[in-house]
């Protein structure tokens, strides 16, 4: 009776290990899959046209997606330029002034509530407020919807990474008479200037794939982006639009945009990773 | 510049933040006014979409982020609670760091990527290999009703759980952690096997964990956007079948928005709508989870 209820106990134990196995090999093989596709898909669509052309118009043969690739780089390094200061002064100030008050205990609350409302609402709430007054889609907004998606990831990670510098090292600079914003700027940020980075580049990573917020703000062009006025070409959004087109060639692009936003992002992902490992965190 | 000076330019900073939050809710209903005032609450019990006459209701946008949410969630939640379980207590370190950072890529991969894979790769797959088995086998119930067409509720919930499947995960790993090892260990040293720890010590324990985490990805999958519109099939006719085609508030919004011009407004100003539904559904889901799992940490004084 005991023996039986033992070699039961093992089963139920052992069915245990086969199956949160099996399920861990499910997570794994959706990544792999996906991955797989991407690049082989993506690479059949890589060619000089690819990154140096426009996008023709439909139904035209050849043509590549180098304007959205520009665009995009500028959409993001304009985010990022609005973004990442806004996000470190919010940052700042929960690691070295709010630590306790009540305001920043709810903008600490609001920045983790932010980074889990959908990116769709932020695009909605950026045309209401600047392609609507403007009466027209524009690379500023997009700018705007992607700095907006970045500012509670730098601020919530440039605060932890803030709150690692040991406070001895403030107090040592405070003593020998500096302001706060020197002790802030000369030791605190260059003690944790890892840290800070890692979390730049994570934002980086998570609006690189966006696509959501730019389709009502800056939508897709398939000109060379030359003002920030009016609609402004993104990988995103031209994967988004060309995959729906009935044209093989369109499609193939699509799939070399993905490939190349994938790679991107994750590489920034390693990166950030490797980076965190070598300088001794995590 | 004084201290004073820097203490306040941060805090006007950190200002915006509560500010964006107030303005996101403020704008979505000044914007919305015209729906609002045209359809009253009767938006949400009907389910014509009707541009050309000017006729609009959530009700099958809504239908559909429920139905394909709680597929994602029945998936996701047991499948995420083996994994942290994996991670934490049975995978050998070697192991452990492999699986552990495939399923942190796995929250990386950007929605559309999850878009362009899921319609072209495993829409088929579902229409071909799943879809077909699942009828012939469960066929009698309405929910597996109809042609297999791959694009439908089924498939955008299977995909969204994939893409919630990393963030619930990560947090239940969290909670494993926080049980002390001390009570794992008193329990194993009575002759208990891994899964009763598990189920009798761990689960227990962290329950309150489990259950924020749920509520975590609950608030990721509702406004999950790109990934759905691709596969949900943008049908705007209520199915008891899971493999008809639908649509989700989110996909309503990405595929009619650049459509959505006329000339009373009315029309971009029910999607607003929609997309309000959505801000103060995603906005007290996070809310909640975070306060829920605040309130733990603070029980159980660690970091989560």
């Amino acid at each position: 009776m005991i023996h039986r209820a033992a070699a039961g106990r093992k089963l139920a134990d052992h069915l245990l290990k086969v199956i949160s196995a099996c399920a861990a090999l499910v997570g794994i093989l959706v990544l792999a899959w996906i991955l797989a596709v991407v690049l082989q898909r993506g690479a059949a669509a890589i060619s000089w046209d690819f990154f140096f052309h426009r996008t023709l118009p439909t139904g035209e043969a050849g043509g590549g997606v180098g304007n959205a690739i520009l665009g995009s780089a500028v959409l993001v390094g304009l985010a990022v330029v609005i973004g990442v200061p806004l996000g470190l002064m919010v940052g700042v100030y929960l690691s070295e002034f709010g630590r306790d008050t009540r305001l920043g205990t709810a903008v600490r609350f609001s920045a983790n509530v932010m980074m889990g409302i959908p990116s769709i609402i932020v695009g909605l709430f950026v045309y209401e407020l600047m392609v609507v007054p403007m009466h027209s889609f524009s690379g500023w907004a997009g700018a705007v919807a992607l700095a907006i998606l970045m500012l509670p990831v730098v601020a919530r990670t440039s605060e932890d990474m803030l709150q690692l510098v040991p406070n001895s090292l403030r107090e040592s600079a405070l003593a020998l008479g500096a302001p706060r914003w020197k002790v802030t700027f000369h030791i605190v940020f260059r003690a944790a200037k890892v840290g800070l980075l890692t979390g730049v580049l994570l934002a980086i990573a998570r609006i690189s794939g966006e696509t959501a917020p730019l389709l009502f703000t800056c939508l897709n062009s398939p000109y060379w982006p030359t003002t920030l006025n009016g609609y402004v070409a993104n990988l995103p959004v031209t994967i988004f639009i060309d995959a729906m087109q009935p044209y093989d060639d369109l499609v193939r692009l699509a799939w070399g945009a993905s490939l190349l936003i994938t790679v991107g992002v994750l590489a920034l992902n390693i990166s950030t990773r490797m980076i965190l490992r070598r300088s001794g965190h995590e | 510049m004084g201290d004073r000076t820097f203490r306040w330019l941060t805090a006007s900073c950190a200002g915006i933040v509560l500010l964006l939050i107030v303005g996101f809710f403020i704008r979505l209903v000044l914007s919305s006014r015209l729906s609002l005032g045209q359809f009253g609450w009767r938006f949400l019990v009907t389910s014509d979409w009707d541009p050309v006459s000017g006729r609009f209701g959530a009700l099958s946008s809504l239908y559909g982020t429920l139905v394909s949410t709680a597929i994602a969630m029945v998936i996701a939640v047991p499948l995420s609670l083996v994994i942290a379980l994996f991670l934490v207590e049975l995978a050998p370190p070697a192991l452990r760091r492999v699986t552990g950072t495939a399923i942190e890529l796995l929250a990386a991969v950007p929605s559309i990527i999850f878009g362009m894979w899921g319609f072209f790769v495993f829409a088929p797959f579902m229409a071909k290999h799943v879809e077909p088995a699942l009828g012939r086998s469960l066929g009698f119930l309405p929910l597996f009703h109809g042609p297999p067409m791959g694009i439908g509720m089924l498939t955008a919930g299977i995909v969204l759980a994939f893409m919630i499947l990393p963030y619930i995960s990560a947090v239940m790993r969290d909670v494993f952690q926080m049980v002390p090892a001390v009570v794992k260990e008193s329990a194993y040293g009575m002759g208990a096997t891994t899964w009763e720890v598990t189920r009798k010590i761990t689960m227990r324990y962290g329950v309150r964990g489990l259950v924020g985490a749920c509520f975590l990805g609950l608030g990721r999958a509702v406004g999950e956007t790109m990934a759905v519109t691709f596969v949900i099939g943008n049908n705007f006719d209520i199915s008891a079948s899971l493999f008809a085609a639908g649509n989700s508030i989110a996909s309503t919004l990405a595929n009619e928005f650049t459509e959505a011009h006329d000339s009373t407004g009315l029309y971009l100003s029910s999607l607003v709508e929609l997309g309000l539904i959505l801000f103060v559904v995603s906005f007290i889901l996070q809310v909640f989870a975070h306060l829920w799992l605040k309130s733990l940490t603070r029980k159980m004084g660690a970091g989560l």
